[in-house]
Formats: structure tokens, C-alpha cells, sequence
């Protein structure tokens, strides 16, 4: 057993190896970046705990991304780690910064609004299309609300003819 | 072994609270692999992703309940061992999310119904005293809105539609109207979970569903069965009596598991 001899991680490299791991459906951001990383424990001993919460409760892809940061921080040598699961405070895509947020429309996917907080049942959808993230024509319309991941809605373009994806707030 | 003399106001026994989490957990199993029957089989693209999109939903919300009532009950079972291994008379979903699929409007009927009552479900358990309960309704929550949002349209879409649609819309109302007093009704554990402000208040829900389901039922100008209140109430979901449905539900749902235990994909 020579692990005990190595040095324990700091949390700044932690963060830096989060930084490496990305969404497998959204792979132009980090698991930071979308805010899916609450936090990152390193107790006496060395051991670290990776806290993360769910995008949506039923994201195929939280197994994938919890399998990648294990895998991310045993490359760097760090072996020693387990990721545990908080639901509290919800997710919310508020958390996306701007560069993140500058990052997904070059990406193609227009970014999130701001959440909303109201009416138990709103009805007849007032919520405006997002602008078209490849032309910037804000002359767009909703397909659908639901898309190929829980996270987009399906969003399509009068001026360029483009059909794009929405990141949805929530 | 002999208990202490003094108990600092118990916590409920713990049966109460894993039953409630069954009673959440399994409404959104049952409903979820109604609506993913649908896959491959809807009106219209959009609308085959948007039921896959929402079982998905239902599932996930299923799988945070069932983990939390495995681990209320300290025996070693999660999520996948309640969802797989136990038998019908053990499930304690209402009997309306286990009805069959039916035509298109039936299961936007009884998704509206479902979904009015779970963000008044939700919205109350958000403030529950108990802070597992509160964290999973929270993140759940914001999800039934949009839920509410997408069967809520289609609802007026189809009652407000062709002559057809609202025929067949009506048919489902009247059919699916008479399993709703049962998600309200009251019984002992939901009593004492409401006492201790664990649970909801069944009562004060039913009035905000009733006014929310109404206002949109008459908007999509469809009419609530007028003889509802006189019809024979149907319940026993909450104590494992169900439909024939459910045992049929459950074989295709459980077959793979059972068949390969252990079977890892």
C-alpha cells in the first residue's frame, strides 16, 4: 500500500478535473458548468466525496456522468472517491452561467430563459421562442415542448429555415 | 431490551412514512409505464417523444421515492427490488394511473387528472416537515407544471376540437371522473402523517384540485359527469386492492428481472 504515502488532493484540483468532465448529451459543458457539482468534501483521511443532483429525475445520463467523474478523478491518480447524490436546492438551469450559457448557442442550442416561479397550472403556452441561436432571428416558434432529452424543447426558425434545439429552463 | 423512560416526542413509526412514499412512488411507476406503452405508437412524432418524455419523468420521480422508502425501511431493499420483486396486493398506486392506455384522448384525460394532482400533491409536500420528502417533491414539482401544461392543452385541445375529439374526451371523463375521489381519500396513515406535517391535508387538496380540474374541464367545454357524486366510489389502491389491470401491467413490467435476477444492463 503505497497510496497512503502520496499527498491528498486539494479541492482546487478536484475542481480542475471536473472542469474536464463533460455532459455526454450537451458535451460543450462541464458537469460545473451546468451546475450539476454541489460540492467536493476531502475528509482527514484523503477520501473524496463528490456531491452532485440531478438535472432531471429521470436523466438517463446521471449514471454516465457519475461513472465519468470516478473515472476522471481515478486517471489522476485519485482512487479514493465516491459521488453521492443531494436533491436539495432542485436544480435549476439559473445555474448556467453566461459563458456557458455563450457556449451552448455556439453549439447550436439556444440557451435557457429564466426559470419560472408561478401558477400551479399554466395553461396556453405565452412563453416566447427563444432567438434563433444560428441567425439571431428572434422570428422563431416552438415545435415542441418536449425533445430528444429531457432537458430540450424542439424550436424552429422563420427566417433561416434552421430547426434548433432549446435548452429549457427550469 | 428495554426502552428509555423518556421518549423527546417520537418520530412517526416509520411504517407511516415509508407507506406514503409507496403510495408516491408507485402512483408514478404504474403511470410512467402506461405512457411509455404509447412509444412507437402515438397520433404524432412530437407527441410519441413528449409521452416518452414524461414517462421518463414519472420513472426518475419513481425511482427517488421507491430509493427513499427502501432505505425508510432498513432492510436492504432499493428502488429496483420494490419496483421488481413485489406482487400486486403489495403496490399502493390509485386505481386511476393503472386503467389501460385506451385511445389518445382517454390518456390525456386521465394524465390531466394525475397531473392536477400532483402539483397540488407536490406543492404541498414541498413544505413537509419531513426534509427527504421535501427535497424529492421540490425537484419533482417542477416538473408536474410542465406536465399539467402539456395534457392542460391537449384537454382543451380535444374537448375544444372536432366533434370526435370532444366525443371521445367526454367518453373518458365520464369513465375516468368516478376514480378521483379515491386520491383523497382519507385513512388512518394519511391522517397521522397529516397531523404531524408530514403529509398532506387530504381535504384542502381536494379543494384545489376540484377548482383547478373544473376550470379547465369547462374551459375545454367538456362537462363533469353530473351524477359523479352518486356513482359507487372506487378505491382500494392504497391498501393493494386493484384492478385486473395491475396484475397484466406488472407481468410486462417485472418478466425481465424476474426472468434474469441479478441481470445487470
Amino acid at each position: 500500500m503505497t497510496d497512503s504515502l502520496a499527498s491528498a488532493p486539494t479541492r482546487e484540483a478536484i475542481l480542475e478535473i471536473l472542469d474536464t468532465v463533460k455532459d455526454p448529451e450537451v458535451p460543450v459543458l462541464s458537469v460545473r458548468e451546468l451546475g450539476i457539482v454541489r460540492d467536493v468534501e476531502i475528509d482527514a483521511s484523503g477520501a473524496v466525496t463528490v456531491t452532485v443532483t440531478p438535472t432531471y429525475s429521470g436523466c438517463p445520463a446521471i449514471q454516465v456522468i457519475e461513472d465519468d467523474i470516478l473515472a476522471a478523478l481515478t486517471a489522476a491518480g485519485i482512487t479514493r472517491a465516491r459521488v453521492a447524490t443531494s436533491y436539495a436546492p432542485a436544480w435549476t438551469t439559473d445555474w448556467i452561467d453566461s459563458d456557458a450559457r455563450a457556449k451552448l448557442k455556439a453549439y447550436g442550442i439556444a440557451p435557457p430563459g429564466r426559470a419560472e416561479s408561478g401558477a400551479l397550472v399554466q395553461l396556453l403556452r405565452a412563453r416566447k421562442a427563444p432567438a434563433c441561436p444560428y441567425c439571431d432571428s428572434p422570428h422563431t416558434e416552438i415545435r415542441s415542448e418536449f425533445g430528444p432529452t429531457a432537458c430540450k424543447s424542439v424550436c424552429w426558425c422563420r427566417s433561416c429555415g434552421q430547426p434548433f434545439e432549446e435548452f429549457k429552463a427550469i | 431490551m428495554s426502552a428509555p423512560s423518556v421518549l423527546p416526542s417520537p418520530p412517526p413509526p416509520p411504517h407511516d412514512e415509508m407507506e406514503l412514499l409507496l403510495r408516491l412512488g408507485d402512483d408514478r411507476l404504474v403511470l410512467g409505464h402506461r405512457l411509455s406503452e404509447w412509444c412507437g405508437h402515438a397520433p404524432i412524432l412530437e407527441e410519441d417523444i413528449a409521452l416518452a418524455n414524461v414517462a421518463l419523468d414519472l420513472l426518475g420521480q419513481a425511482t427517488m421515492f421507491l430509493r427513499r422508502a427502501g432505505e425508510v425501511e432498513g432492510k436492504g431493499r432499493d428502488e429496483d427490488a420494490l419496483a421488481y420483486w413485489r406482487e400486486a396486493v403489495e403496490f399502493r398506486n390509485c386505481l386511476l394511473v393503472e386503467q389501460p392506455n385506451g385511445d389518445f384522448g382517454f390518456t390525456i384525460v386521465r394524465q390531466f387528472l394525475f397531473d392536477v394532482y400532483a402539483v397540488v400533491t407536490l406543492d404541498a409536500l414541498a413544505r413537509s416537515a419531513n426534509a427527504e420528502i421535501a427535497a424529492i417533491a421540490t425537484k419533482s414539482l417542477k416538473e408536474a407544471k410542465y406536465h399539467v401544461r402539456h395534457s392542460g392543452e391537449w384537454l382543451l385541445k380535444l374537448g375544444d376540437g372536432t366533434e370526435e375529439s370532444h366525443r371521445r374526451a367526454q367518453r373518458a371523463l365520464d369513465e375516468l371522473w368516478r376514480f378521483t375521489p379515491e386520491l383523497f381519500a382519507p385513512d388512518d396513515v394519511a391522517a397521522r402523517l397529516a397531523a404531524q406535517g408530514i403529509g398532506p391535508d387530504l381535504p384542502a387538496l381536494r379543494a384545489q384540485w376540484d377548482t383547478l380540474a373544473r376550470d379547465v374541464v369547462e374551459r375545454a367545454t367538456l362537462t363533469v359527469p353530473q351524477n359523479a357524486s352518486h356513482t359507487p366510489h372506487l378505491h382500494g389502491g392504497r391498501a393493494g386492492m386493484h384492478s385486473e389491470h395491475l396484475g397484466h401491467l406488472l407481468a410486462e413490467l417485472q418478466i425481465v428481472a424476474r426472468s434474469h435476477p441479478g441481470a445487470k444492463w
